[in-house]
Protein backbone atom coordinates (compact mmCIF):
# COMPACT_ATOMS: atom_id res chain seq x y z
CA UNK A 1 0.00 0.00 0.00
CA UNK A 2 1.38 3.39 -0.92
CA UNK A 3 1.74 5.70 2.03
CA UNK A 4 3.46 3.34 4.42
CA UNK A 5 6.80 5.04 3.76
CA UNK A 6 5.74 8.52 2.68
CA UNK A 7 4.49 10.83 5.43
CA UNK A 8 0.75 11.03 4.87
CA UNK A 9 0.23 14.44 6.47
CA UNK A 10 3.14 16.00 4.54
CA UNK A 11 1.79 14.51 1.32
CA UNK A 12 -1.80 15.64 1.84
CA UNK A 13 -0.82 19.14 2.96
CA UNK A 14 1.71 19.38 0.11
CA UNK A 15 4.70 20.14 2.34
CA UNK A 16 7.87 20.34 0.27
CA UNK A 17 11.29 19.78 1.86
CA UNK A 18 12.75 23.13 2.90
CA UNK A 19 9.39 24.92 2.90
CA UNK A 20 8.25 27.02 5.90
CA UNK A 21 5.81 24.32 7.02
CA UNK A 22 8.54 21.68 6.72
CA UNK A 23 10.58 23.77 9.18
CA UNK A 24 7.59 24.14 11.51
CA UNK A 25 6.87 20.41 11.54
CA UNK A 26 10.58 19.77 12.19
CA UNK A 27 10.27 21.69 15.49
CA UNK A 28 7.88 18.97 16.74
CA UNK A 29 9.78 15.98 15.34
CA UNK A 30 8.28 13.35 17.59
CA UNK A 31 4.71 14.48 16.86
CA UNK A 32 5.48 14.31 13.15
CA UNK A 33 7.04 10.84 13.35
CA UNK A 34 4.51 9.37 15.74
CA UNK A 35 1.50 10.67 13.81
CA UNK A 36 2.85 8.66 10.88
CA UNK A 37 3.60 5.69 13.16
CA UNK A 38 -0.03 5.87 14.30
CA UNK A 39 -1.17 5.77 10.70
CA UNK A 40 0.95 2.67 10.08
CA UNK A 41 -0.22 0.99 13.30
CA UNK A 42 -3.85 1.42 12.24
CA UNK A 43 -3.66 0.98 8.45
CA UNK A 44 -0.60 -1.21 7.87
CA UNK A 45 -0.23 -3.04 11.19
CA UNK A 46 2.54 -5.56 11.75
CA UNK A 47 -0.07 -7.80 13.40
CA UNK A 48 -3.42 -7.42 11.58
CA UNK A 49 -5.38 -8.73 14.57
CA UNK A 50 -9.12 -9.15 14.17
CA UNK A 51 -9.68 -6.21 11.82
CA UNK A 52 -8.74 -6.86 8.17
CA UNK A 53 -6.95 -4.35 5.99
CA UNK A 54 -10.07 -4.00 3.88
CA UNK A 55 -12.19 -3.27 6.97
CA UNK A 56 -9.66 -0.68 8.17
CA UNK A 57 -9.73 1.16 4.86
CA UNK A 58 -13.51 0.85 4.52
CA UNK A 59 -13.81 2.60 7.88
CA UNK A 60 -11.11 5.07 6.86
CA UNK A 61 -12.90 5.92 3.61
CA UNK A 62 -16.19 6.32 5.47
CA UNK A 63 -14.82 8.53 8.27
CA UNK A 64 -12.83 10.78 5.94
CA UNK A 65 -15.75 10.93 3.50
CA UNK A 66 -18.03 12.14 6.30
CA UNK A 67 -15.61 15.01 7.01
CA UNK A 68 -15.81 16.20 3.42
CA UNK A 69 -12.09 16.92 2.81
CA UNK A 70 -11.61 15.80 -0.79
CA UNK A 71 -7.89 15.00 -0.79
CA UNK A 72 -7.81 12.92 2.38
CA UNK A 73 -11.04 11.12 1.47
CA UNK A 74 -9.52 10.24 -1.90
CA UNK A 75 -6.41 8.92 -0.15
CA UNK A 76 -8.40 6.47 1.99
CA UNK A 77 -10.71 5.56 -0.90
CA UNK A 78 -7.57 4.65 -2.86
CA UNK A 79 -6.43 2.56 0.11
CA UNK A 80 -9.75 0.74 0.07
CA UNK A 81 -9.39 0.00 -3.64
CA UNK A 82 -5.83 -1.21 -3.11
CA UNK A 83 -7.01 -3.55 -0.35
CA UNK A 84 -8.91 -5.50 -3.02
CA UNK A 85 -12.38 -4.12 -2.29
CA UNK A 86 -14.92 -4.90 -5.00
CA UNK A 87 -16.55 -2.13 -7.01
CA UNK A 88 -19.81 -3.00 -5.24
CA UNK A 89 -18.22 -2.49 -1.80
CA UNK A 90 -16.64 0.80 -2.84
CA UNK A 91 -19.99 1.99 -4.16
CA UNK A 92 -21.66 0.94 -0.90
CA UNK A 93 -19.11 2.96 1.09
CA UNK A 94 -19.86 6.00 -1.08
CA UNK A 95 -23.59 5.39 -0.62
CA UNK A 96 -23.11 5.16 3.16
CA UNK A 97 -21.24 8.48 3.16
CA UNK A 98 -24.09 10.11 1.25
CA UNK A 99 -26.66 8.62 3.66
CA UNK A 100 -24.78 9.56 6.79
CA UNK A 101 -23.57 13.15 6.26
CA UNK A 102 -24.39 15.50 9.14
CA UNK A 103 -22.93 18.44 11.04
CA UNK A 104 -21.30 17.95 14.42
CA UNK A 105 -20.64 17.99 17.24
CA UNK A 106 -24.15 17.45 18.61
CA UNK A 107 -25.60 15.22 21.28
CA UNK A 108 -26.92 15.13 24.82
CA UNK A 109 -25.45 15.55 28.28
CA UNK A 110 -26.42 13.72 31.47
CA UNK A 111 -29.66 15.31 32.73
CA UNK A 112 -28.87 18.49 34.64
CA UNK A 113 -27.67 22.04 34.02
CA UNK A 114 -26.01 21.08 30.72
CA UNK A 115 -29.28 19.77 29.29
CA UNK A 116 -29.95 23.25 27.90
CA UNK A 117 -26.99 22.62 25.57
CA UNK A 118 -28.43 19.34 24.26
CA UNK A 119 -28.46 19.45 20.47
CA UNK A 120 -30.50 17.02 18.40
CA UNK A 121 -29.07 15.27 15.37
CA UNK A 122 -29.40 12.08 13.39
CA UNK A 123 -28.53 8.58 14.57
CA UNK A 124 -27.20 6.73 11.55
CA UNK A 125 -28.61 3.37 10.56
CA UNK A 126 -27.34 1.99 7.26
CA UNK A 127 -29.97 1.77 4.54
CA UNK A 128 -31.14 -1.70 3.57
CA UNK A 129 -29.25 -1.80 0.30
CA UNK A 130 -26.07 -0.40 1.80
CA UNK A 131 -26.26 -2.88 4.67
CA UNK A 132 -26.74 -5.79 2.31
CA UNK A 133 -23.49 -5.00 0.47
CA UNK A 134 -21.45 -3.98 3.54
CA UNK A 135 -22.62 -6.98 5.55
CA UNK A 136 -23.83 -6.73 9.14
CA UNK A 137 -20.32 -6.52 10.62
CA UNK A 138 -19.09 -3.51 8.63
CA UNK A 139 -22.55 -1.89 8.74
CA UNK A 140 -22.44 -2.02 12.56
CA UNK A 141 -18.95 -0.50 12.50
CA UNK A 142 -20.12 2.35 10.23
CA UNK A 143 -23.07 3.11 12.51
CA UNK A 144 -20.70 3.41 15.46
CA UNK A 145 -18.15 5.42 13.47
CA UNK A 146 -20.88 7.91 12.59
CA UNK A 147 -21.54 8.41 16.30
CA UNK A 148 -17.83 8.92 16.95
CA UNK A 149 -17.51 11.43 14.11
CA UNK A 150 -20.59 13.57 14.75
CA UNK A 151 -21.98 13.01 18.24
CA UNK A 152 -19.48 11.24 20.47
CA UNK A 153 -21.07 12.57 23.66
CA UNK A 154 -24.08 10.32 22.92
CA UNK A 155 -21.93 7.20 23.30
CA UNK A 156 -23.34 4.50 25.60
CA UNK A 157 -22.61 0.84 26.38
CA UNK A 158 -25.51 -0.25 24.13
CA UNK A 159 -23.54 0.91 21.10
CA UNK A 160 -20.56 -1.22 22.11
CA UNK A 161 -22.88 -4.17 22.68
CA UNK A 162 -24.15 -3.75 19.10
CA UNK A 163 -20.57 -4.08 17.87
CA UNK A 164 -19.98 -7.18 20.00
CA UNK A 165 -23.24 -8.65 18.68
CA UNK A 166 -22.05 -8.00 15.11
CA UNK A 167 -18.97 -10.12 15.75
CA UNK A 168 -16.31 -7.59 16.77
CA UNK A 169 -14.21 -8.47 19.85
CA UNK A 170 -13.34 -6.05 22.63
CA UNK A 171 -9.86 -5.65 21.16
CA UNK A 172 -11.31 -5.08 17.68
CA UNK A 173 -13.51 -2.30 19.11
CA UNK A 174 -10.45 -0.61 20.61
CA UNK A 175 -8.82 -0.70 17.17
CA UNK A 176 -11.93 0.61 15.37
CA UNK A 177 -12.27 3.39 17.95
CA UNK A 178 -8.61 4.33 17.50
CA UNK A 179 -9.09 4.44 13.72
CA UNK A 180 -12.01 6.90 13.95
CA UNK A 181 -10.32 8.93 16.69
CA UNK A 182 -6.92 9.05 14.96
CA UNK A 183 -8.50 10.09 11.67
CA UNK A 184 -10.33 12.89 13.49
CA UNK A 185 -6.83 14.13 14.38
CA UNK A 186 -5.13 13.52 11.04
CA UNK A 187 -7.95 15.18 9.08
CA UNK A 188 -7.73 18.29 11.28
CA UNK A 189 -3.95 18.57 11.13
CA UNK A 190 -4.14 18.36 7.34
CA UNK A 191 -6.97 20.90 7.11
CA UNK A 192 -5.35 23.27 9.61
CA UNK A 193 -1.89 23.19 8.07
CA UNK A 194 -3.28 23.61 4.54
CA UNK A 195 -5.11 26.71 5.71
CA UNK A 196 -1.96 28.01 7.43
CA UNK A 197 0.10 27.38 4.28
CA UNK A 198 -2.47 29.30 2.26
CA UNK A 199 -1.93 32.40 4.43
CA UNK A 200 1.87 32.55 4.18
CA UNK B 1 -16.83 -16.84 26.84
CA UNK B 2 -17.90 -14.09 24.41
CA UNK B 3 -16.88 -10.54 25.25
CA UNK B 4 -19.48 -8.40 26.99
CA UNK B 5 -19.83 -4.79 28.00
CA UNK B 6 -19.13 -3.83 31.60
CA UNK B 7 -21.76 -2.38 33.89
CA UNK B 8 -20.04 0.33 35.96
CA UNK B 9 -20.54 0.21 39.71
CA UNK B 10 -22.87 2.74 41.35
CA UNK B 11 -21.33 6.17 41.02
CA UNK B 12 -22.14 9.87 40.92
CA UNK B 13 -22.43 11.09 37.32
CA UNK B 14 -20.91 14.57 36.84
CA UNK B 15 -23.60 16.81 35.29
CA UNK B 16 -21.48 19.94 34.82
CA UNK B 17 -18.01 20.78 33.55
CA UNK B 18 -15.59 20.97 36.45
CA UNK B 19 -11.92 21.35 37.32
CA UNK B 20 -12.34 18.74 40.05
CA UNK B 21 -10.54 15.41 39.84
CA UNK B 22 -12.81 12.78 38.22
CA UNK B 23 -12.59 9.03 37.89
CA UNK B 24 -13.22 7.18 34.61
CA UNK B 25 -15.07 3.87 34.46
CA UNK B 26 -14.60 1.59 31.43
CA UNK B 27 -17.47 0.04 29.46
CA UNK B 28 -15.16 -2.64 28.02
CA UNK B 29 -12.79 -4.94 29.88
CA UNK B 30 -9.28 -3.51 30.26
CA UNK B 31 -6.36 -5.92 30.22
CA UNK B 32 -5.57 -7.28 33.66
CA UNK B 33 -2.28 -5.80 34.85
CA UNK B 34 -0.77 -9.18 35.67
CA UNK B 35 -1.72 -10.56 32.24
CA UNK B 36 0.06 -7.81 30.29
CA UNK B 37 3.05 -8.76 28.14
CA UNK B 38 6.23 -6.71 27.85
CA UNK B 39 4.80 -5.23 24.63
CA UNK B 40 1.63 -4.16 26.42
CA UNK B 41 3.65 -2.61 29.24
CA UNK B 42 5.96 -0.76 26.84
CA UNK B 43 2.92 0.66 25.02
CA UNK B 44 1.97 2.56 28.17
CA UNK B 45 5.24 4.58 27.76
CA UNK B 46 4.82 5.75 31.36
CA UNK B 47 4.74 2.60 33.55
CA UNK B 48 2.58 4.26 36.23
CA UNK B 49 -0.28 4.22 33.72
CA UNK B 50 -0.75 0.52 34.45
CA UNK B 51 -3.02 1.75 37.28
CA UNK B 52 -5.35 3.41 34.75
CA UNK B 53 -8.20 1.30 33.33
CA UNK B 54 -8.32 3.66 30.35
CA UNK B 55 -4.72 2.95 29.35
CA UNK B 56 -5.02 -0.78 30.10
CA UNK B 57 -8.03 -0.88 27.77
CA UNK B 58 -6.19 0.98 24.99
CA UNK B 59 -3.20 -1.35 25.52
CA UNK B 60 -5.24 -4.03 23.74
CA UNK B 61 -3.87 -2.36 20.56
CA UNK B 62 -0.38 -1.57 21.86
CA UNK B 63 1.15 -0.16 18.68
CA UNK B 64 -1.71 2.32 18.30
CA UNK B 65 -1.53 3.30 21.97
CA UNK B 66 2.21 3.86 22.03
CA UNK B 67 2.21 6.05 18.92
CA UNK B 68 -0.81 7.97 20.25
CA UNK B 69 0.94 8.68 23.53
CA UNK B 70 4.20 9.79 21.94
CA UNK B 71 2.28 12.12 19.59
CA UNK B 72 0.44 13.59 22.59
CA UNK B 73 3.60 14.20 24.61
CA UNK B 74 5.38 16.13 21.87
CA UNK B 75 2.36 18.31 21.06
CA UNK B 76 1.83 19.31 24.69
CA UNK B 77 5.22 19.04 26.39
CA UNK B 78 7.78 20.01 23.75
CA UNK B 79 9.27 23.17 25.31
CA UNK B 80 10.83 24.52 22.10
CA UNK B 81 9.11 27.90 21.55
CA UNK B 82 5.70 28.06 19.87
CA UNK B 83 2.54 28.28 21.97
CA UNK B 84 3.03 28.49 25.76
CA UNK B 85 2.01 25.32 27.59
CA UNK B 86 -0.95 27.09 29.25
CA UNK B 87 -2.44 27.92 25.86
CA UNK B 88 -1.88 24.44 24.44
CA UNK B 89 -3.92 23.25 27.43
CA UNK B 90 -6.51 25.97 26.74
CA UNK B 91 -6.95 24.62 23.19
CA UNK B 92 -7.36 21.11 24.63
CA UNK B 93 -9.92 22.30 27.17
CA UNK B 94 -11.87 24.30 24.57
CA UNK B 95 -11.95 21.33 22.18
CA UNK B 96 -13.17 19.08 25.00
CA UNK B 97 -15.80 21.66 25.99
CA UNK B 98 -17.04 21.79 22.39
CA UNK B 99 -17.20 18.01 21.93
CA UNK B 100 -18.72 17.61 25.39
CA UNK B 101 -16.02 15.50 27.05
CA UNK B 102 -16.49 16.33 30.72
CA UNK B 103 -13.58 14.09 31.77
CA UNK B 104 -11.02 15.49 29.28
CA UNK B 105 -12.15 19.05 29.98
CA UNK B 106 -11.61 18.54 33.72
CA UNK B 107 -7.99 17.43 33.28
CA UNK B 108 -6.99 20.09 30.77
CA UNK B 109 -8.90 22.94 32.43
CA UNK B 110 -6.90 22.11 35.57
CA UNK B 111 -3.67 22.23 33.57
CA UNK B 112 -4.67 25.46 31.81
CA UNK B 113 -5.48 27.08 35.15
CA UNK B 114 -2.26 25.84 36.74
CA UNK B 115 0.02 27.09 33.96
CA UNK B 116 -1.80 30.38 33.25
CA UNK B 117 -2.86 31.30 36.82
CA UNK B 118 -6.13 32.46 35.21
CA UNK B 119 -8.49 30.20 37.16
CA UNK B 120 -11.51 32.52 36.75
CA UNK B 121 -11.16 32.64 32.95
CA UNK B 122 -10.74 28.89 32.69
CA UNK B 123 -13.78 28.38 34.90
CA UNK B 124 -15.77 30.77 32.70
CA UNK B 125 -14.94 28.59 29.69
CA UNK B 126 -16.30 25.56 31.58
CA UNK B 127 -19.38 27.31 32.96
CA UNK B 128 -20.42 29.51 30.04
CA UNK B 129 -19.01 27.50 27.15
CA UNK B 130 -16.87 28.31 24.16
CA UNK B 131 -18.42 31.75 23.56
CA UNK B 132 -17.32 33.07 26.98
CA UNK B 133 -15.28 36.30 26.75
CA UNK B 134 -11.76 35.43 27.93
CA UNK B 135 -9.91 38.36 26.37
CA UNK B 136 -9.01 38.59 22.69
CA UNK B 137 -5.96 36.32 22.61
CA UNK B 138 -7.71 33.48 24.43
CA UNK B 139 -10.92 34.11 22.49
CA UNK B 140 -8.94 33.68 19.26
CA UNK B 141 -7.43 30.38 20.47
CA UNK B 142 -10.81 29.07 21.62
CA UNK B 143 -12.53 30.10 18.38
CA UNK B 144 -9.82 28.42 16.29
CA UNK B 145 -10.09 25.23 18.38
CA UNK B 146 -13.88 25.17 18.05
CA UNK B 147 -13.73 25.74 14.28
CA UNK B 148 -11.27 22.84 13.97
CA UNK B 149 -13.58 20.69 16.09
CA UNK B 150 -16.66 21.24 13.92
CA UNK B 151 -17.43 18.49 11.41
CA UNK B 152 -17.15 19.48 8.60
CA UNK B 153 -14.26 21.68 9.76
CA UNK B 154 -14.96 25.42 9.65
CA UNK B 155 -11.39 26.60 10.39
CA UNK B 156 -10.40 29.12 7.75
CA UNK B 157 -8.01 31.96 6.86
CA UNK B 158 -9.92 34.31 9.18
CA UNK B 159 -8.90 32.16 12.16
CA UNK B 160 -5.23 32.24 11.13
CA UNK B 161 -5.40 36.02 10.70
CA UNK B 162 -7.05 36.51 14.09
CA UNK B 163 -4.39 34.36 15.80
CA UNK B 164 -1.66 36.39 14.09
CA UNK B 165 -3.25 39.65 15.23
CA UNK B 166 -3.14 38.22 18.76
CA UNK B 167 0.61 37.78 18.47
CA UNK B 168 0.93 34.11 17.56
CA UNK B 169 3.66 33.21 15.08
CA UNK B 170 3.24 30.31 12.67
CA UNK B 171 4.81 27.75 15.01
CA UNK B 172 2.36 28.81 17.73
CA UNK B 173 -0.55 28.59 15.28
CA UNK B 174 0.60 25.11 14.27
CA UNK B 175 0.60 24.25 17.99
CA UNK B 176 -3.03 25.42 18.30
CA UNK B 177 -3.92 23.25 15.30
CA UNK B 178 -2.18 20.20 16.75
CA UNK B 179 -3.55 20.64 20.27
CA UNK B 180 -7.15 20.97 19.01
CA UNK B 181 -6.67 18.13 16.52
CA UNK B 182 -5.20 15.86 19.19
CA UNK B 183 -8.15 16.43 21.50
CA UNK B 184 -10.50 15.45 18.74
CA UNK B 185 -8.64 12.12 18.97
CA UNK B 186 -8.61 11.90 22.77
CA UNK B 187 -12.21 13.07 23.33
CA UNK B 188 -13.58 10.34 21.08
CA UNK B 189 -11.79 7.58 22.99
CA UNK B 190 -12.69 8.92 26.44
CA UNK B 191 -16.32 9.57 25.52
CA UNK B 192 -17.00 6.26 23.80
CA UNK B 193 -15.14 3.63 25.83
CA UNK B 194 -16.35 4.56 29.31
CA UNK B 195 -17.75 7.36 31.43
CA UNK B 196 -16.65 9.86 34.08
CA UNK B 197 -17.55 9.55 37.73
CA UNK B 198 -17.19 12.01 40.57
CA UNK B 199 -14.19 10.88 42.59
CA UNK B 200 -15.13 8.82 45.62
CA UNK B 201 -14.44 10.66 48.90
CA UNK B 202 -11.02 9.65 50.21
Amino acid sequence: MSGTDTDVIDTLVGIAPGSPLDAIRARRPEARTQAQTSYRALFAPVVPGGVTAQERFAVGAFVTGLHGGAAIAAFYAAGLAASGASAALREAVDAAIAEARAQGPYGSYPAGPLSREDTAGPVYRAGANTRRVLGPRVAAAFEHMHLLVFHPRDAAPVGLQALLDAGWSTTDIVTLSQIAAFLSFQIRVVAGLRTLAGRS
Amino acid sequence: MPDTVLVPPDHTVPVAFTRAQLDWLPWLEPLMADAMTDRHMASLVDAARVKSPYFRLLARDPDALEARTRTDKDIFYNPDAGLPRAERELAAAATSRSNGCIYCASVHARHAATYSKREADVQRLLDDGVTADLGERWNAIVAASVALTATPITFGPEHVDRLRRSGLDDLAIADVIHAAAFFNWANRLMLSLGEPAAAAPA
